[in-house]
């Protein structure tokens, strides 16, 4: 008698599971808020003095051929080929003329102790269109919102997968308002994927200073606005890795620094 | 005893379950397993967009929904009309079974595919296939029917051997499933490869050797050799093609069929030796006897 009354608890238990796996609850919707700034947090730290500020330029390049990009077959989502005109390529290395590289974070790695950055008002825009983002790689501050942007008659999930930050997967169908985030801590670079898109990847880096830029094809980068010091300077691509360089910006300094990432097969 | 509709009910949930399979492994060689980013809803409703890797994940998630309702019956019928109460209670262990799978496979979703969560959703997904092999086995009319018991005097005994066996078997899938989900490398699930194919040529040529006159574990042992054989050759296929495919922006077809082939032909070899393992329980005598007897002529002699 026991038994069977086990057995039909267990019974109705099953029952009960499967009715939640098919008819559930609501749409899932993303609860966390936006993670606060820790320079907002923190004691306010020195500001930079326009009057004595450098800057820092350079130029990018790869050396050696780089690889030749993969198409990309969308044929089973006709959605994603109506907005193109040309075939979608794999873009973990784009170069320009002159062996110049495109998608790498130039940053201030070190060297900024005591000034405190506020994130800017301004979201990054990261836009899915023709199921590809853009840009490849997004640049952006601790805290700074980022708004992700579906152009696309099609549906995607964006999927960023990071180390020191919290993840997250949301759903964006066509038309819909573009989903707004921001991550609590610096991380270079996130990885994004959506899942929909398998073929569609993409990075967040996210720094504690507005001393960053992501090069374009022309591989130059320009850190404006530097305070005299001395720093570590990072040039961080997806596929290959260089060395860190330290450079001194003296009072009102302009400084050239160039890297040269070497072509490999492996990336190393 | 034998209930024949009870039986081909079973055989019925077992042979989903297996298509089940299929759809689980093309979710994860496509990539497609957080497609849909939220559960038990689909992009919070019934119907989501059937495009990209939802079209994997959704049909995945139906099919567990039908499998889930097949096993409520099964269990449902194993509770109202087996005479055996430990059959009973593996009706009522299937449904655990499936209630867990589906609770782990939500997980997944929710947790953004944990290599422990996610590893451990494919292993229970052997387990639960192997429940429902081992009840459509119990409810079949060989099984009902009275066996002469065989003997099995020779060493090592198959009894321990082809329990080993698929015991060994279940680990190298959860190692396999490991490497799938990137919780562990393959070297593994290589040594576990090897350690199985040896199992399972012992096992093979035991029954081959010691009973080549009992159709049933003579076809035993041509089915483990056979599926030892292709899963090999699958094996290294889908790792060579795992490789091939990491050049390519998104999964390619070979890679998608190679370690999809692979990862369900593992849930036959899974299948196969704990069917084997049953029909030598049924079959063949406890190696005890033959060992007491042993023993016996050895104390007369002394």
């Amino acid at each position: 008698m026991k038994i069977n009354r086990l057995a039909i608890y267990t019974l109705s238990l099953g029952a009960f599971a499967l009715v939640l796996a098919g008819c559930g609850g609501n749409k899932t919707e993303s609860t966390e808020a936006p993670a606060s700034a820790p320079a907002a947090n923190a004691p306010a730290g020195k500001t930079v003095d326009p009057a004595t500020a450098g800057e820092l330029t350079g130029t990018v390049k790869l050396d050696g051929a780089a690889p030749k990009m993969k198409t990309i077959s969308t044929a089973a989502e006709p959605a994603c080929g109506k907005s193109r005109t040309t075939p979608l390529t794999s873009e973990e290395v784009v170069t320009g003329d002159g062996g110049s590289l495109a998608n790498v974070v130039v940053y201030i790695k070190s060297g900024l102790d005591g000034y405190s950055f506020p994130a800017p008002s301004t979201p990054v825009k990261f836009t899915q269109e023709g199921c590809q983002y853009h840009p490849h790689v997004a640049g952006m501050m601790v805290a700074q919102n980022v708004d992700v942007i579906n152009s696309d008659q099609t549906t995607h999930n964006i999927h960023p997968i990071p180390m020191e930050n919290r993840e997250w997967n949301e759903s964006q169908p066509p038309g819909a308002a573009p989903i707004e985030k921001s991550f609590a801590r610096e991380e270079v670079a996130i990885p994004v994927k959506c899942n929909v898109h398998p073929w569609m990847k993409a990075y967040m880096a996210v720094l504690p200073n507005p001393y960053f830029q992501v090069t374009d094809k022309d591989g130059k980068f320009d850190l404006k606005n530097l305070p005299p010091g001395t720093y570590t300077v990072v040039a961080w691509h997806e596929l290959y890795k260089t060395d860190p360089q330290t450079i001194t910006i003296g009072p009102k300094e302009s400084k050239s620094v160039n890297f040269t990432f070497k072509a490999t097969a492996s990336g190393d | 005893m034998h209930n024949p509709s009870i039986h081909r009910y079973a055989l019925v949930t077992a042979c989903c379950t297996f298509l089940l399979l299929i759809a689980g492994a093309l979710v994860t060689s496509n990539d497609a397993g957080l497609s849909i980013p939220d559960w038990p809803l689909a992009y919070g409703s019934l119907t989501p967009p059937m495009v990209g890797g939802i079209r994997y994940e959704f049909t995945h998630r139906v099919i567990a929904t039908c499998i889930g309702i097949l096993t409520i019956g099964l269990a449902v019928w194993l509770w109202r009309s087996e005479k055996r109460g430990w059959m009973r209670w593996m009706g009522v262990a299937a449904l655990g079974g499936v209630i867990a799978q589906g609770i782990l496979g939500g997980m997944t979703v929710r947790m953004f595919q944990p290599p422990p969560v996610s590893t451990a959703h494919a292993t229970l997904a052997q387990l639960f296939f192997s429940t429902v092999v081992a009840i459509a086995v119990f409810t079949s009319p060989w099984w009902s029917r009275e066996h002469l018991a065989l003997e099995d005097p020779k060493s090592p005994s198959v009894r321990p051997l082809v329990v080993s066996t698929a015991v060994a078997v279940f680990l190298q899938l959860i190692l396999g499933a490991a490497f799938r989900h990137k919780a562990f490398g393959i070297i593994p699930h290589l040594i576990g490869a090897v350690i199985v194919t040896m199992l399972i040529f012992m096992t093979a040529g035991a029954l081959k050797r010691r009973f080549p006159h009992v159709p049933e574990l003579r076809g035993c042992a041509k089915i483990l050799h056979i599926l030892i054989g292709v899963q090999l050759l699958l094996g290294g296929g889908a790792y060579w093609s795992r490789m091939y495919a990491a050049q390519f922006p998104q999964p390619i077809a070979i890679m998608v069929a190679l370690t999809v082939i692979h990862t369900v032909t593992g849930a036959l070899v899974l299948a196969a030796t704990l069917v084997t393992s049953l029909i030598v329980f049924r079959l063949v005598s406890p190696a005890k006897l033959a060992g007491e007897s042993i023993r016996n002529r050895e104390q007369v002699a002394q």
